[in-house]
């Protein structure tokens, strides 16, 4: 086998690998732990052994739990998340349509974080220690102390509410209506996600350039007589990018979980705001499904980037030492 | 093998800061060094004012928490300065009651994320591969949750528990405060003078105790402010999305989520706490920002990892 | 002061000046601390002029200087670079751009870290030509490409220009490094220590290389390094650095027959020689690091000839001859004395004791494995009692797994026997009793790395005593103070780190650690590699002294072949995991059998 196809086959099972485990854990918590879901279904009528007893059975809860497992990741597998408790439909249906949202609303996000860490990062290593890189540095180091719901309130009083009133403060898409149509309502969701996320980026790249336009083989560049197009273009970049990759993937993958406090302010109708609804009204199959997304959407997004990693650079691609 | 001259670097680096007379014990002198930074001063001023307004606020404020002293979302008038909130408290004194929670449950999460992440990261550095790679299995698992979303994981089956917040809030930190020690304790482990203790015979408790943890104590306040930084922001958003402090309790958190929907009349119950968890993680992060660079200086000098 | 070293272009060998570098001072960015000053040399067409110094000596400052580069934190102050006429240090950005890899070219130290390991190193080679538009034309410079190649017999085949740097062994990547130099025919070539990475068979093929293309082209080459055993095969004229200045410049002969520089003198005599008999002399002391020089001559502290004018003012420039300059006041009473060729021999005395041997360490059809790859075959060796054993061999001979082996370090598999006083020895250290563990101590290569920074030489130096004896707090002290006496070091370097003592006197503190555990067998993995060789003489020296009087058994590991003679009894050669020739040390060097001892011995640099 190539080393090459070696390497890659090796991260894939790695993943898959994390990806069981990541099943197991949210199968443990939330069936083989304190308070079944019977008695969660049933609340104060659990009193009633004969009703509780019967919800068991019709739920499986009285298989071993290993059974119960494969059954419900039988399910999983094949797009079957079971009924919500609350609504007594699919959990499938129900979170199909939001996220779409999210995914929407990540994009976004990702598409603009990703061209201004860009910019901002690489210029501000290649100005290192002026007012620009100081302004950057103390900008995205604050930006990235801020919990996002301080990001999003400011962002409200500032841009929907007191100050001026560009945008709607509540995000409620609407289902009937193409998202093209109702874009302003991402505006100030999709900024607070980018603002959470962008500098992080940009403090990643920053470094990782300033490592790479002080290493030897960029000075012998110079020292070459090329010229500083080439040297940032050809020699700079491209080494500074590939652990760049990490952390961005690592990031992108966090818009995901960020989406839930986000959803939730901008009272958007996307996956993080059926994970809160569904945790206060302790709708087990909810709350297992909307897990098993964002962790999944984890993995996916690391994997993606070993994945790049590898392609990107020459040492590990051509495999060889 | 041969002469691999580091001749540049002891020419270039190191000058500047050459160590004469005493020294003292490296992470002494990281602090030392990132106190010497605006930064960090300005950090540790706004940690330690937000800390001493939680403090010293309970015997402050004009009021009691649960009183009530006029009608929902009153604008500011004198005597209630910056109004009231969604059932009539006074936002001021909310304020002055609500930092405590925030700060006493962050620094408990914290502490039990660098007691679970040290303990696992020296053991995943320096313990035979195997057991490294099922630890680093097992954690790469936990990893794959966003924090906010394992704790209300937890929280769907617990409820919404202060002792289970601050457990997962930590539990989530330790398998990112392990790899950062791991990382360290690696580079530890392959140096030549934690082969020499092993020669002479002392066992590997003894070597991780005595050669590799007093290298990770300068990581470890980095991470401190870091975590530090993020579990206000976990704590406080679990509370405003309303699984953290229950009411009628005094919390910043809790108040933004009370009081959002007031936003458009009376702002001030939101912006407050909004305003000083933002200042708060601010301080946090400049903190460990001037340990970051104070640490890269430091090693830099003293040939250390 | 400064100009009066250059001397008149039209004298000497008659050759035109190509470089002239007059009162270069190069300060600390921030604090203005000067890391060189007033260096000032001269080279001429087609001639090599060998920059030696040791470590913090400021010569690879200097070096990069002459293409106007300074790495962050330093700043050209003053002087002044001319090449071929041209001014560099008042060109322009675009104009610097075009004498860089045109005018004068670099060869760096490390060419692993130098070539970008993102870009086929064709692709590297070609935009050197592309940068200066060499040739006018790209077919011009596809050919100038495969000239360049065959310049460094590498390959110029389309696969082997393909491939990446980390592809290359590290031989064809300092042989890239150097066509890249050669590429737009230079008039002036500045190689910043070239060989340091490579082992002897490499280094002498690269030598050659360097040696022929200079000549061929007539270019002006600056050599910077630390070893004076290179230079004096390569070089025509020398300048020797110490402390950011140049302390002395002329020919060859005159350096190495007449030199005028205490320094230089001493320099010369801690010098290990393969074909020499004499005693290695190291120079107490060590160099001071640049920012912190002393008034005066920085070379005072450890000069025999000093003075009190010394500390108070640094010399003038001076000398016999216009071309051989000196900058020391008592030049001339140096220069009166005929310089010391073997006049201390190496101690003989324990080549004789060979009658009654026992055996301390016996290795028998040893294997070693590093994960599933063999690395040792077959090894037979024994150490007897009171002797020093050598394992010379090149980097990934086996000589370090070898003695890691003997030391319990190794931590793969490894199979065979390994004897320690007749009883089979436990693959692990830990495994092994206390008595075995105290009597085999190891000295690593690296003091940098071998002694934990975080903490005091006193916890260093604890570590054995708490492991091996049960002592009193003042009794401890006291073996503590009787180790650092025993490796010549002061007991008030006990409340110190690592990183406030010098390399030389890390090793020591690192010596006196494995003396405190009183062992009968010391193993010494490379332990002057990291050394400067002033400093590499006298911990040889010490070495050599511990054996004789402590009694103690030796087995010394070394890629210097030239060292062996200095210390050891027996040497073992080693090549590819194997042993090739084994035997007395005498009979080893002056009448190898093995072909590869042979390449070995004429590979290696002499003066």
């Amino acid at each position: 086998m190539p080393p090459l196809l070696k390497l890659i086959l090796i991260r894939l099972g790695l993943g898959v690998l994390t990806l069981f485990l990541v099943s197991v854990v949210v199968f443990a918590a939330t069936q083989a732990l304190p308070g079944d879901t019977a008695r969660a279904i049933l609340g104060k009528e659990a009193a009633n052994v004969a009703r509780y007893e019967a919800l068991r059975e019709e739920l499986g809860l009285n298989e071993p739990v290993v059974m119960q497992y494969v059954n419900w990741l039988g399910g999983v597998v094949t797009g079957d998340l079971g009924n919500s408790l609350v609504q007594d439909t699919p959990v499938t249906d129900l979170l199909s349509r939001r996220a779409f949202n999210t995914a929407v609303l990540v994009l976004i996000a990702a598409l603009l974080s990703i061209p201004i860490s860009l910019l901002f990062g690489s210029l501000s290593a290649l100005r290192r220690d002026s007012k620009f890189d100081l302004t950057v540095s103390v900008g995205s180091l604050s930006l990235a102390a801020l919990p996002e719901f301080v990001i999003g309130i400011v962002l409200i009083l500032l841009f929907a509410t007191q100050v001026f009133k560009w945008a709607p403060a509540v995000s409620r898409v609407d289902p009937d209506v193409p998202i093209y149509q109702q874009l302003e309502l991402f505006i100030l969701p999709a900024i607070t996600l980018t603002l959470a996320v962008a500098p992080y980026i940009t403090r990643i790249l920053r470094a990782s350039m300033i490592e790479v336009l002080e290493s030897e083989y960029v000075m012998m560049a110079r020292l070459k007589g090329l010229v500083e197009r080439i040297v940032l273009w050809r020699h700079a970049l491209p080494n500074a990018l590939a652990p760049a990759l990490q952390v961005t993937a690592l990031n992108l993958a966090w818009l995901a979980g960020g989406v839930v406090i986000v959803e939730y302010l901008f009272g958007f109708p996307g996956i993080g705001q059926s994970l809160v609804d569904a945790v206060a009204n302790r709708d087990m199959p909810m709350v297992q499904a909307v897990c098993l997304i964002i962790a999944g959407v984890y993995v996916v997004a690391n994997l993606t980037a070993d994945i790049l990693t590898i392609l990107v650079s020459p040492r590990l691609r051509t495999g060889l030492r | 093998m041969s002469d691999v001259t580091t001749i540049t670097d002891s020419e270039l680096v190191g000058l500047e800061t050459v160590h004469a007379g005493r020294r003292r014990a490296e992470w002494i002198m990281t602090v030392q060094e990132a106190w010497g930074m605006g930064r960090t001063k300005i950090g540790v001023g706004i940690f330690a004012a937000i800390v001493a307004l939680a403090v010293v606020g309970p015997w402050v404020a004009p009021y009691s928490p649960t009183e009530f002293v006029g009608l929902p979302f009153s604008p500011p008038s004198s005597g209630v300065w910056l109004g009231t909130d969604y059932i009539g408290r006074d936002v001021v004194t909310r304020v002055l009651y609500g930092g405590r929670t925030v700060i006493t449950l962050a620094l408990a999460a914290t502490l039990i994320g660098l007691g679970a992440g040290v303990t696992l990261g020296l053991i995943t550095g320096y313990a035979r591969r195997w057991l490294d790679e099922t630890l680093m299995r097992i954690l790469d698992v936990v990893l794959a949750f966003p924090q906010i979303v394992l704790a209300l994981l937890f929280v769907s089956i617990v409820g919404p528990k202060l002792w289970l917040i601050v457990l997962m809030v930590g539990i989530g930190h330790a398998p990112r405060i392990a790899r950062v020690i791991r990382a360290a304790t690696l580079e530890v482990a392959q140096r030549d003078f934690v082969r020499a203790a092993e020669a002479f015979g002392v066992s590997r408790l003894k070597i991780i105790f005595s050669e590799i943890l007093p290298s990770t104590t300068s990581p470890l306040l980095v991470e401190f402010g870091l975590r530090l930084t993020y579990s206000i922001g976990l704590i406080a958003g679990l509370s405003f999305l309303g699984f953290g402090l229950q009411p009628p309790a005094a919390d910043w958190g809790l108040m933004i989520n009370e009081n959002r929907i007031g936003i458009t009349v009376q702002p001030w119950p939101v912006f407050m706490p909004v305003l000083l968890i933002g200042i708060l993680t601010i301080g946090t992060n400049l903190i460990a920002d001037g340990m970051g660079r104070a640490l890269i200086g430091i090693e830099r000098d003293t040939g250390g990892t | 002061m400064a100009t009066a070293m250059t001397t008149d272009p039209t004298t000497g060998a008659g050759r035109e000046v190509v470089l002239t570098v007059e009162g270069l001072t190069i300060v600390l960015d921030p604090s203005g601390r000067n890391i060189d000053d007033e260096v000032s040399l001269w080279i001429r067409e087609g001639e090599v002029l060998g920059l030696v110094g040791e470590s913090a000596s400021g010569k690879t400052t200097a070096a990069t200087s002459l293409l106007a580069h300074q790495r962050r934190g330093a700043k050209i102050s003053g002087g002044r670079i001319t090449i071929d006429g041209r001014d560099v240090l008042s060109l322009a950005d675009d104009e610097l751009r075009t004498i860089r890899g045109g005018l004068i070219s670099y060869v760096p130290q490390d060419s692993s870290a130098s070539l970008n390991p993102a870009l086929r190193i064709g692709t590297q080679l070609m935009e050197i030509l592309e940068a200066h538009d060499f040739g006018g034309s790209g077919s011009e410079r596809e050919k100038r490409l495969a000239e360049m190649m065959s310049e460094v017999l590498l390959p110029s085949d389309h696969a082997f220009l393909r491939r990446y740097p980390h592809q290359l062994s590290g031989g064809q990547q300092q042989r890239v490094a150097i066509a890249m130099a050669f590429a737009n025919r230079p008039r002036v070539i500045v190689l910043d220590e070239p060989t340091t990475a490579l082992d002897v068979t490499t280094q002498a093929h690269v030598l050659d290389t360097i040696r022929d293309l200079t000549r061929q082209y007539g270019v002006a080459a600056l050599y910077v390094t630390h070893d004076l055993a290179v230079v004096a095969n390569l070089a025509d004229r020398i300048a020797v650095m110490y402390a950011g200045r140049i302390v002395e410049i002329g020919t060859k002969q005159e350096l190495f027959e007449a030199g005028q520089h205490p320094y230089t003198r001493k320099l010369l005599s801690s010098i290990p020689d393969i074909t020499g008999e004499r005693a290695l002399k190291g120079i107490p002391g060590w160099a001071p690091r640049p920012g912190q020089r002393p008034p005066g001559c920085a070379f005072t502290p450890r000069c025999d000839w000093a003075i009190e004018k010394c500390s108070e003012e640094f010399p003038p420039v001076d000398g016999p001859t216009s071309e051989h300059r000196v900058r020391c006041w008592r030049w001339k009473e140096v220069g009166a004395q005929p310089v010391e060729t073997d006049v201390v021999l190496r101690d003989r005395s324990l080549d004789a004791c060979a009658v009654a041997e026992k055996t301390v360490i016996s290795v028998r059809d040893l294997f070693a494995f590093y994960q599933h790859k063999e690395t040792l075959h077959d090894i037979d060796v024994t150490l007897c009692e009171r002797r020093c054993l050598s394992l010379v061999g090149e980097s990934g001979s086996g000589k370090t797994t070898l003695a890691r082996c003997i030391a319990g370090l190794h931590q793969h598999k490894i199979v065979g026997d390994i004897e320690f006083m007749g009883k089979p020895l436990a693959r692990d250290a830990r495994d092994r009793p206390r008595a075995t563990r105290q009597a085999i101590q190891y000295i690593f290569q690296s003091p940098y790395s071998s002694l934990n920074p975080r903490k005091t030489i006193r916890q260093i130096l604890a570590a054995p005593l708490k492991v091996f004896f049960e002592l009193s707090r003042d009794e401890m002290e006291a073996r503590m103070e009787k180790a650092l006496e025993q490796v010549a070091l002061d007991a008030t370097l006990l409340n110190r780190y690592p990183d406030q003592l010098s390399g030389g006197e890390r090793q020591r503190v690192a010596i006196a650690r494995g003396l405190a555990a009183e062992p009968t067998v010391l193993v010494c993995d490379e332990v002057t590699s990291w050394l400067d060789v002033s400093v590499q003489a006298a911990i040889i020296d010490l070495l050599a002294d511990l054996q004789r009087e402590m009694g103690l058994s030796m087995l010394f590991v070394t890629h210097n072949l030239a060292l062996v003679r200095s210390i050891s009894q027996e040497v073992a050669v080693m090549n590819e995991g194997r042993i090739v020739e084994h035997g007395g040390v005498d009979a080893v060097l002056e009448d190898p059998q093995a072909d590869y001892t042979k390449k070995l011995l004429s590979d290696t640099p002499t003066i």
